[in-house]
């Protein structure tokens, strides 16, 4: 797995601080639209790697994190760049417009 | 710009019914669709569709779909939001501003969630406003929250969220419900639940978030602001259609007029599921009606493009 598997402890250090901009997943296990955007995710983390990477925050563990962000309704995809969100998806959306989407920030 | 023989628009049980039919016709396929799976994704126990003793919603229709992609169905997450006939070609136009060309239609759009239409509401979705308790529901462990609605689907919301919010607002512009009445029980037995009669929302306020609604009583006309986290919308489902214009009929409710062949009064445009008149909007149903609509268009396009008849047995899986 390419992606990085974000916890309330890791998620200053491996999100906010990382060198590179960071794609956060809220996901948890119950939502069935976040099983439909997984293998998409899956597939942002090996095609961007060493450009972008990849976190997925289960919102049930690590519910804290997500209401920090305002995270009311999942699967939402937050773009981090130097600690600040620059871009957010809600919903599920198509591989083509994510990468449209995270192309604006590279 | 590539040309399809079909468009299909929606991908629930109809559209991915249709799409494995037009498929395996060997028809340039593709299948556009705001989300995967429509409603049927976000029902978690399924135990009426034949042969499936029992399914989770979202695996059934990631099998539906990927059905449709193992003989070369294409599928891409975008809404239909324009279409225009040209000659015997269709051109349609989506949210994300891409343009398709089409030989033929099938809606299989199904059914959308019923919008308050209030102030506020737009702005929040996503940021306290939803439209499934199933799928938000557990977001919202520990705070306040306010459903609306009195039919089946708010009662089942309220009951959901009142075992995980701190207190559940259910704002009824009625002073009965119309849903089940052991569900209705259920609800009243709720202590952090408190029932909001004969009252509908007037706004949804908030800053980056929802922070609360205003509602106003139907009969006193009385004001009051409730403070809440979260609203959950469940007044029901509407058909979504007419952004199609006079290409298509609709009944008074705004569903799309169909005969038995899926066919609509224009002809190489098919409707099928939840978006036609009097379906019985059930998985099943909707899945034979994709078919039906399906193997119509197969046949208008062999007679209008005079293209020999391809069986589907025998066919290249991709």
């Amino acid at each position: 797995m390419s992606e990085i598997t974000l916890t309330s402890t890791t998620f200053q250090k491996e999100a906010l601080e990382s060198k590179m901009p960071v794609l956060v997943d809220f996901w948890a296990p119950w939502c069935g639209p976040c099983k439909m955007m997984g293998p998409v995710i899956a597939e942002i983390a090996v095609e961007y790697k060493g450009k972008v990477s990849v976190g997925k925050l289960n919102v049930d563990d690590h519910g804290d994190i997500a209401s920090r962000y305002s995270v009311m309704s999942i699967p939402t995809l937050l773009l981090f760049k130097g600690g600040k969100v620059v871009d957010q998806w809600v919903g599920v959306l198509s591989k083509a417009d994510l990468k449209k989407g995270i192309e604006k920030h590279l | 710009m590539t040309q399809y023989d079909v468009i299909i628009i929606g991908g629930g049980a109809a559209g991915f019914s249709s799409g494995i039919y037009t498929s395996r016709r060997l028809l340039k396929t593709l299948i556009l669709s705001k989300d995967i799976g429509g409603q049927t994704a976000l029902t978690t126990e399924i135990e009426n569709y034949p042969g499936v003793d029992f399914a989770d919603g979202t695996a059934l229709m990631m099998k539906f779909k990927e059905q449709a992609e193992k003989f070369g169905c294409e599928f891409d997450i975008d809404e239909v939001v324009g279409i225009k006939k040209d000659g015997e070609l269709f051109l349609l136009m989506t949210a994300t501003g891409k343009e398709y060309v089409t030989r033929s239609v099938i809606l299989a759009f199904g059914m959308s969630p019923k919008n308050l239409d209030v102030l506020g509401e737009a702005k929040f979705v996503g940021r306290g406003v939803s439209y499934c308790a199933t799928c938000d529901a557990p977001l919202y462990k520990g705070k306040n929250v306010a459903v609306v609605g009195g039919g089946n689907s708010a009662l089942d919301a309220t009951e959901y969220l009142g075992r995980l919010a701190a207190k559940v607002y259910l704002i009824h512009r009625r002073n009965e419900f119309r849903g089940d009445e052991i569900l209705e029980a259920r609800v009243r037995k709720l202590k952090n639940v408190e029932l909001v009669f004969e009252s509908v929302v007037t706004e949804v306020v908030g800053d980056d978030r929802v922070r609360g609604v205003r509602v106003n009583h139907v009969t006193t006309n009385e004001q009051r602001k409730i403070e809440c986290d979260g609203v959950f919308v469940a007044i029901g489902h509407v058909v979504k259609a007419r952004w199609l214009g006079d290409l298509v009929d609709y009944d008074a409710i705004g569903h799309i007029h169909a005969n038995k062949l899926s066919e609509t009064k224009t002809p190489g445009l098919f409707a099928a599921g939840d978006v036609v008149s009097g379906s019985f909007k059930q998985i099943a149903t909707a899945s034979g009606e994709g078919v039906s609509a399906a193997l119509r268009c197969y046949q208008y396009l062999t007679k209008t493009t005079g293209r020999l008849l391809a069986p589907d047995w025998d066919i290249k899986k991709k």
